[in-house]
């Protein structure tokens, strides 16, 4: 369908250097990047935050902020667009490149409905009737796999869910049979089962419209899942290109192989797993947690019943163990975890903390066992006070509890802290904007680990994390698990996380506990469905492997 | 990523003090038509602050004097070189009525702000963090006041303090507590918006989940974190201030011309010369009106502008002339932890 042969060159990028004017100077974001992509293949940039890639896919549709300068050669068709005038690159958007974003929820306007969006991409190039508009969304509704697309073309984005919402993204990127879509972390948003369809639904962009995608991504199983070519970035440069195979098979430069390294593999945890059970059966104590049919419930809006978040839940959280919580958005695990830190009330069943029932509990009674319980949040660039130093913030549950009179006197306990969680002690006169957000969320542990609780909470730890980061903060807390011997109840989507780090996993579907055991038995022969949907549906590094798999989901599909 | 970090860490130096004080910041951060706006403003404020700190030794004659060396001025003289902006109708020098003028606009301005910003942020924080019925009725309260023109609010409270006449001290204070009670709902208001707000975000809930005190919240964690706009209002409200105590003036609520100097109530007077042709005892007292306002209008405003990242405006980036190397170590950090962005709060 695009204009192009198969193969012959979509885009072309050469020696692109993009330069931002920031309060502190100027920064060159990109740097010197040469790359190509062809029609019918899937580019995949890979690369930490902040190493260029994004900024390199914006440029390819004239996207970047005023503040930005960009110099070298974007060739899209015959159009550089680096130098093209406006009018020229308006004309390009939508025809020869377009965009799907990574927050599908926030790039739909939501008082229009989806096939009016859909229309206005196709009014701005060229003259429609309302009812061809129309005819014609409906058409591209049906081909990305949206049920009852006649009907569904009035609704509005709250009406889909958030898989279907990506869908309708790259629908209208689709409606103009671009010849290059770029697809920025078009997953990152999404659920792992759902996040499976909508790489189907890209590959079947390529295959049969015969797009070019640039994929930008930093999960290495997304970018084994798709992409024919992958090229590395790393701080604003292009370390290596290489197709697929040969990359994941043979990676030469020194940043990709360290960054395949770090990438979570199902099933590395068993071992570590068998050994702690061993050493926790020598001594016998009762469990710091305890749910019986826990149910919580959020209070509905005046006429409407409330939302019930969690459904009658059972588990346990014995001394020294640590229980992963896995489930997608939605599903309850993190309004557990705030249960049990006291944040959120419990509203039926039963939920037993340290020995202290959270069913109607005052705040003032459990005051006190709140120097027991350490929490650390998802997202380490807003879990400080930003105008406190390091060193204050993880005094704080010091002062709070009394066992220092203020920050300095703190000093001391709070350098150790700090040791312990691997920062150099002269961290703790920086401010956290001055951390990195692995460094963030290290101090974060350090905070959570000050009065030396007996439980952690630990709500999603490492998702705001890149995978280098997140394989030494998940180090750290498995050696600092070790050390202090806190239980720990761990939250996370990410079903390779939990797998290294938790004793036992439970497995949570729409508020509630469908499957729950050792990692061996969750993983290894899981017994609910939705268990074995997540499992086969989650991406491995490895693009073999990762083809065999998808056959396996397809299959699984199909029975159900 | 953690390799890259450590390297660079020795390099991040503090800024010197100097540059961190928060009008000097954005001084030094603006450019452009953004620049020549706060720098015109502050011309216009520091003009006004020293005529209002000089008043005294500037000033030709004092504001209620009629007369020097036992011969009165006369009424509604022209310019001329004893009285270089003539005299009133009331026989005093305008030249030096404008002058003083200035002293009792700033006293009332800092009496106005200070009571108004004690009161609206420890409400507006108290309101926010605790909610429940405190805040709905001091929300309804705050709307209602809001909801009366300010000015018709400023004469009763005028009235209700000091009979509508007064001294020196009392004229100021009755003036300074009636724009008071016309402020408080402004600062109520953004306080309490931004307390709700700050609420919300995870460092508050951690604080919460280590058991500390409401009252340790309220004050450590979220006040500060609360009050970034403040400066804002302040000047903006200082201009609003400076019109409503013209108004009062204007409208025969001021303060009596023995007491104090009020460019209002000279206006007030002036009325009638207008039509006679006399303009010097009008057009002065206005133009220093205008003029203050428009000072502390443009400080308002263009600190603002800066304090947005997306509305300020930014040298050019300058493509070549970055060393690569430099460049390259401090792009991670740019983009995730947006340089800049964080560091605009008030951190004098």
């Amino acid at each position: 369908m695009s204009g192009l042969a198969r193969g012959e060159q979509a885009v072309g990028i050469t020696d692109l250097t993009v330069t931002f004017a920031t309060d502190g100077g100027d920064v060159r974001a990109v740097d010197g990047v040469t790359l190509s992509v062809g029609a019918g293949e899937v580019l995949a940039i890979v690369g930490e935050s902040g190493s260029g890639k994004t900024v390199t896919a914006k440029t390819i549709l004239g996207l970047l902020p005023e503040t930005a300068t960009a110099s070298g050669v974007v060739l899209l068709g015959q159009d550089n667009v680096v130098t093209v005038s406006h009018k020229r690159l308006r004309e390009i958007r939508g025809t020869g490149a377009a965009m799907v974003f990574q927050e599908p929820s926030t790039a739909l306007n939501p008082v229009y409905t989806v096939g009016w969006q859909i229309a206005e991409g196709l009014r701005a190039h060229g003259k429609y009737s309302r009812a061809e508009a129309k005819a014609k969304a409906i058409d591209i509704l049906d081909k990305v796999g949206i049920p009852n697309a006649a009907e569904r073309v009035n609704y509005y984005p709250h009406q889909f869910s958030g898989g279907q919402k990506q869908r309708v993204v790259i629908a209208m990127a689709l409606v103009l049979d671009p010849e290059l879509i770029v697809a920025d972390e078009p997953t990152t948003a999404l659920d792992v089962t759902v996040q499976a369809e909508i790489l189907d639904l890209l590959r079947r962009c390529r295959d049969e419209f015969n797009t070019a995608i640039v994929l930008i991504t930093h999960n290495m199983g997304v970018v084994a899942d798709l992409a024919d070519r992958v090229a590395v970035m790393y701080q604003g440069k292009v370390v290596e290109e290489a197709d697929v195979t040969s990359l994941f098979g043979n990676p030469q430069h020194e940043y990709t192989r360290r960054l395949l390294a770090a990438v979570p593999y199902l099933g590395s945890g068993t071992i570590r797993t068998q050994e702690r059970a061993a050493e926790r059966a020598l001594t016998v104590s009762e469990p710091l947690v305890v749910a019986r049919d826990l149910e919580i419930e959020y209070p509905g809006r005046l006429g409407r019943g409330g939302f019930r978040a969690v459904n009658r839940v059972s588990f346990e959280i014995g001394a020294r163990e640590v229980l992963g919580l896995v489930g997608e958005s939605g599903s309850g695990k993190t309004t557990i975890g705030r249960a049990i830190g006291g944040l959120t009330r419990v509203t039926g069943g039963s939920l037993t903390v340290l020995g202290r029932e959270m069913l109607g509990v005052r705040e003032r009674q459990f005051r006190p066992l709140r120097s027991e319980i350490g929490f650390v949040f998802q997202d380490p660039a807003t879990s400080f006070n930003p105008l406190l130093s390091i060193a204050e913030c993880v005094a704080e549950p010091l002062i709070v509890h009394g066992r220092a009179r203020d920050a300095r006197s703190a000093r001391a306990r709070v350098d150790e802290l700090l040791e312990a969680v691997q920062l150099p002690k002269a961290f703790g006169d920086r401010f956290p904007h001055e951390l990195s957000g692995g460094q963030r969320q290290r101090a974060s542990l350090a905070r959570a680990l000050a009065l030396q609780p007996r439980l952690l909470i630990a709500d999603e730890p490492t998702s705001a994390l890149d995978v280098s980061v997140q394989a030494r903060v998940l180090e750290l807390f498995a050696e600092l698990q070790k050390e202090f011997g806190f239980a720990a109840l761990f939250i996370s989507h990410d079903l390779a996380v939990v797998d290294i780090l938790a004793d036992r996993i439970a497995v949570l579907y729409r508020g509630e506990l469908v499957e729950e055991g050792t990692g061996a038995e969750v993983l290894g022969a899981p017994r609910h469905p939705y268990t074995r949907r997540l499992l086969a549906s989650l991406p491995v590094p490895d693009p073999a492997e990762q083809a065999k798999r998808r056959d396996e989901l397809r299959l699984l599909r199909n029975e159900g | 990523m953690s390799a890259t970090t450590a390297a660079r860490n020795p390099g991040i130096a503090k800024r010197p003090l100097w540059t961190r004080i928060p009008v000097v910041h954005q001084l030094r951060q603006s450019v452009g038509l953004q620049r020549g706006m706060l720098v015109a403003g502050l011309v216009i404020v520091a003009i006004f602050l020293l005529t209002a700190i000089l008043a005294p030794v500037i000033a030709p004659y004092g504001f209620a004097q009629l007369s020097v060396a036992g011969k009165t001025f006369g009424a509604q003289q022209a310019p001329s070189p004893q009285h270089v902006l003539g005299t009133t109708v009331g026989g005093y020098d305008v030249l030096s009525r404008t002058l003083w003028g200035a002293q009792t606009a700033l006293f009332v301005i800092v009496l106005a702000i200070v009571f108004s910003i004690f009161i609206g942020v420890l409400l507006g924080l108290v309101s926010g963090y605790l909610g429940g019925w405190l805040d709905r009725v001091l929300v309804v309260v705050a709307d209602a006041i809001y909801a009366f023109p300010s000015l018709l609010l400023a004469i009763v409270m005028s009235i209700v303090i000091s009979g509508g006449q007064s001294n020196l001290i009392g004229g100021v204070l009755a003036a300074a507590i009636s724009i008071t009670v016309v402020f408080v709902p402004q600062y109520f208001r953004v306080i309490r918006a931004e307390t709700v707000r700050v609420k919300s975000e995870a460092f508050v809930e951690s604080a919460k989940v280590l058991g500390a005190s409401s009252f340790r919240i309220m004050f450590r964690h979220i006040l500060r974190n609360s009050t970034r706009t403040l400066p804002l209002i302040l000047t903006l409200n200082a201009s609003e201030a400076i019109l409503t105590l013209a108004g009062l003036g204007f409208l025969g609520f001021g303060i009596e011309p023995s007491s104090a100097s009020e460019w209002g109530f000279d206006l007030n007077r002036s009325i009638s010369d207008v039509t006679a042709g006399i303009w010097w005892t009008s057009v002065f007292p206005g133009v220093a009106i205008v003029l203050a306002v428009l000072g502390m209008t443009l400080v308002g405003e263009s600190l603002n502008d800066l304090a947005d990242p997306r509305l300020r405006t930014r040298r050019r980036a300058a493509g070549a002339t970055v060393p690569p190397g430099t460049s390259a170590a401090t792009a991670p950090e740019a983009s995730t932890d947006v340089v800049g962005d964080l560091e605009l709060g008030p951190r004098s």
